[in-house]
């Protein structure tokens, strides 16, 4: 996108569109030619792997929309008549369920590599604050749609994160009212959230569209962390990058496959299939598996702060921990990318993974026993990992000797000396 | 490369393993609880399911009709006096090997209000396809209050609505294993849990009005008295006229009338996996060819 445009329109038609409107163009130089470093390892197909689930759960989302009735008297049993009556009913409802789980295993991942690879740092801070938005457009639209089926974890989900908002002084119960229309979760809320469920996976389609473009602005990261500096550095997006996509979704779309048509109802809990009902809590109201980190956060706060109370305090840290996010780019102080070439980082890179496992985990657990004070210190490092080791060890710590290039890298690892051949031939000439 | 592959491929495995942990209770605690129990809450069911083979379970899970006949005839004959259907139609009863004329006669069978006619009167007539299966009380505040303040639950999805905990690493296997029939193995575990005394602790945290039953998912004891016994519905092929054969029968039938859709969604799957296997190894060899010359 960036540079020379290499696109040669065909004559006639095209030649006549490209004077007019250059869509041609712009998707020619954004998919084929774009230049991608040739060093990119499977961890780098996540991207497209979203792309594709962004797509997967607009089409079913909008062909259950419908059949699907937002009404707290008719939404159970119209998801039940999505499940029976309707053609591949079944099969749309699974995929979409199934689809928003598998949207966040694989930001989960994506946002790790980010991590791992240093992408949020110089010059690509921006591309990174539009990742967090994402992410938190994408949780939104999760907890609005896991409402709409109108079961007892919907219901009681539903109230106890809306609940969250009265934590505010002052605004707090305003905020709560204007969200449930209401006073407590009823039809009015559940007209909304599925207004605002059809809205904002549109809303994460712009957003992704400025990503990939702020991505195409500085081009990808690259394992090495090495700027690309020569066009040996990198191959044309079509066809090495997009073949290599389309087998890594091929891989994830078989994970997909198994859960949708084997278990489908695995990832979910048993209480959803009670209808909603509001004079009987559940045992235990647990969120979707993805919240879970976030609801340990939540829970890890039982005392007051000063003027700040336990509740309020929760609320606080749950949404630091995303905020936090935010200002990675600028806490991180080393001016290594890549992890590879970190090695306490890698450690400590290493550590925090396990740390968000097992806040998953607690999240899973009742706020009973040990588990509030365990929460409280997967929490407490989670923030320190963010807030004291990055700031710290940027400036501590003695980085491994980076490779001059991504191609000098690249040679060494495979262990000659030749002229990287083939790296701008065309493929159809390849044995 | 590779191996940060498999890192990050670990890390993934990693983050999903606190999904079944959202179901899954100490199960060391559990144990210790149905055994114990003095002291802290009891951890409910006091007892895990007994595991059942089932027709309907695997990757190649089929119905068994004779058995989801007679479950039908299980639920027809006992259970339907309490607990509706709501959700199932007449229509669907032909899934079960039943004719169209076989469906019509056992819908007219039935009485259904309908209504309002020209004159603006309800009336009753005989059901047809159609219909769904009318619930036998005209309301929950109703239901409850002829059953002793607990209301019997609807059967159209509580197969899919009931699973004990599976525990920390069971639900990992799980995942391998395919089992997704938590619901009818506690099902025919509720059924055929009744008449053993209770434990002298628990005996005495047992409401009156109600039964022992160490298998119940939510208390020591339930509303529900044994609801079925030996020979108390007539089986004409041949099988035991027993409530261990009537549980599982029912427990059968009442999967299908919660995922009526069940085998039809693992034959389409398997179709579905050879295609997806297929061409990633398509895209493999391609992608190897594209890459070749390639070092990278």
């Amino acid at each position: 996108m960036s540079g020379h445009s290499s696109y040669v329109p065909s004559k006639g038609f095209m030649q006549w569109l490209d004077a007019r409107l250059p869509l041609p163009r712009l998707l020619y130089d954004s998919f084929v030619a774009y230049p991608v470093p040739r060093n990119l390892n499977y961890a780098y197909t996540f991207g497209g792997i979203l792309s594709l689930f962004l797509v997967v759960q607009i089409l079913t989302g909008v062909v259950l929309a419908m059949h699907y009735a937002a009404a707290s008297g008719l939404a159970f049993t119209s998801v039940e008549r999505i499940m029976r009556d309707v053609n591949w009913g079944w099969l749309l409802r699974y995929m979409h369920a199934n689809g928003a789980s598998f949207f966040f295993v694989a930001v989960y991942l994506h946002i790790f590599r980010g991590l791992y690879y240093g992408s949020y740092k110089a010059p690509r801070e921006v591309l990174w604050i539009l990742g967090v938005i994402i992410f938190l457009l994408m949780m939104a639209t999760a907890f609005m749609g896991y409402v709409l089926p109108w079961g007892q974890m919907s219901f009681w989900g539903a109230t106890v994160i809306t609940g969250f908002f009265t934590a505010f002084p002052l605004i707090g119960d305003p905020i709560q009212q204007l969200l449930l229309g209401g006073f407590a979760v009823d039809n009015a809320t559940l007209n909304r959230f599925f207004s605002l469920h059809y809205l904002l996976p549109f809303m994460i389609a712009g957003v992704v569209i400025l990503h990939v473009w702020a991505l195409h602005v500085t081009g990808q990261t690259n394992p090495t962390g090495v700027e690309v500096k020569s066009s040996k550095d990198t191959v044309p997006f079509t066809p090495h990058a997009t073949i290599k996509d389309g087998f890594a979704m091929m891989v994830f779309l078989i994970a997909f496959a198994y859960m949708v048509f084997y278990l489908p109802n695995y990832l979910g809990h048993p209480d959803n299939y009670i209808e909603a009902n509001p004079l009987k809590t559940p045992a235990h109201i647990v969120p979707e598996w993805y919240f879970l980190p976030f609801y340990a956060m939540l829970r890890a706060i039982t005392f007051n702060i000063g003027p700040i109370d336990s509740k309020l305090g929760g609320v606080l840290v749950m949404f630091g921990s995303i905020l936090v996010l935010f200002f990675l780019p600028w806490l991180d102080t080393s001016r290594i990318r890549s992890t590879a070439f970190r090695p306490i980082y890698k450690i400590f890179f290493w550590i925090l993974v396990a740390d968000c496992v097992f806040l998953g985990w607690l999240g899973s657990k009742p706020a009973e026993g040990i588990y509030p004070a365990l929460s409280l210190a997967g929490t407490i490092y989670y923030f320190g990992h963010f807030l004291i080791v990055l700031p710290v060890l940027g400036l501590v710590e003695t980085p491994k000797k980076l490779p001059g290039s991504i191609t000098e890298a690249v040679l060494a690892k495979n262990g000659g000396g030749q002229t990287p051949a083939g790296a701008t031939a065309a493929p159809e000439t390849k044995g | 490369m590779k191996q940060l592959l498999l890192k990050a491929l670990f890390a993934g495995a990693l983050l999903i393993l606190p999904l079944g942990t959202a179901q899954a209770q100490d199960e060391a605690g559990h144990e210790a609880a149905a055994e114990e129990g003095h002291g802290e809450t009891p951890h409910y069911p006091l007892k895990r399911p007994q595991q059942l083979d089932w027709s309907f379970a695997g990757p190649f899970g089929h119905w068994d009709l004779g058995q989801l006949q007679r479950g039908l005839k299980v639920y027809r004959e006992a259970c339907s006096i309490c607990h509706g259907m709501r959700l199932v139609a007449f229509r669907n009863l032909e899934d079960l090997g039943y004719s169209e004329e076989q469906v019509k006669a056992f819908a007219a069978e039935y009485t259904i209000q309908d209504g309002p006619n020209g004159d603006g009167e309800m009336f009753e007539r005989p059901g047809i396809p159609s219909d769904y299966f009318p619930s036998p009380f005209p309301n929950p505040e109703a239901a409850a209050a002829a059953n002793n303040g607990a209301a019997p639950p609807d059967f159209s999805l509580l197969a899919k609505a009931r699973a004990v905990e599976r525990g920390f690493p069971t639900f990992v296997f799980d995942l391998f294993s395919q089992y997704q029939e938590a619901g009818p193995d506690y099902i025919h575990a509720l059924l055929t849990g009744y008449g053993e005394e209770p434990p002298e602790h628990i005996a005495e945290s047992i409401q009156p009005g109600t039964y022992y039953n160490p298998y119940f998912i939510s208390g020591p004891a339930l509303a529900m008295p044994p609801p079925i016994s030996d020979d108390q519905v007539e089986y004409t092929d041949g099988s035991p006229q027993t409530v261990e054969q009537y549980s599982r029968d029912v427990a059968a039938f009442m999967m299908w009338a919660a995922e009526p859709h069940l085998t039809e969604r693992k034959a389409t799957g398997f179709v579905v996996m050879i295609f997806l296997v297929v061409f990633a190894g398509m895209l493999f060899v391609v992608k190897g060819r594209v890459w070749a010359n390639t070092p990278h």
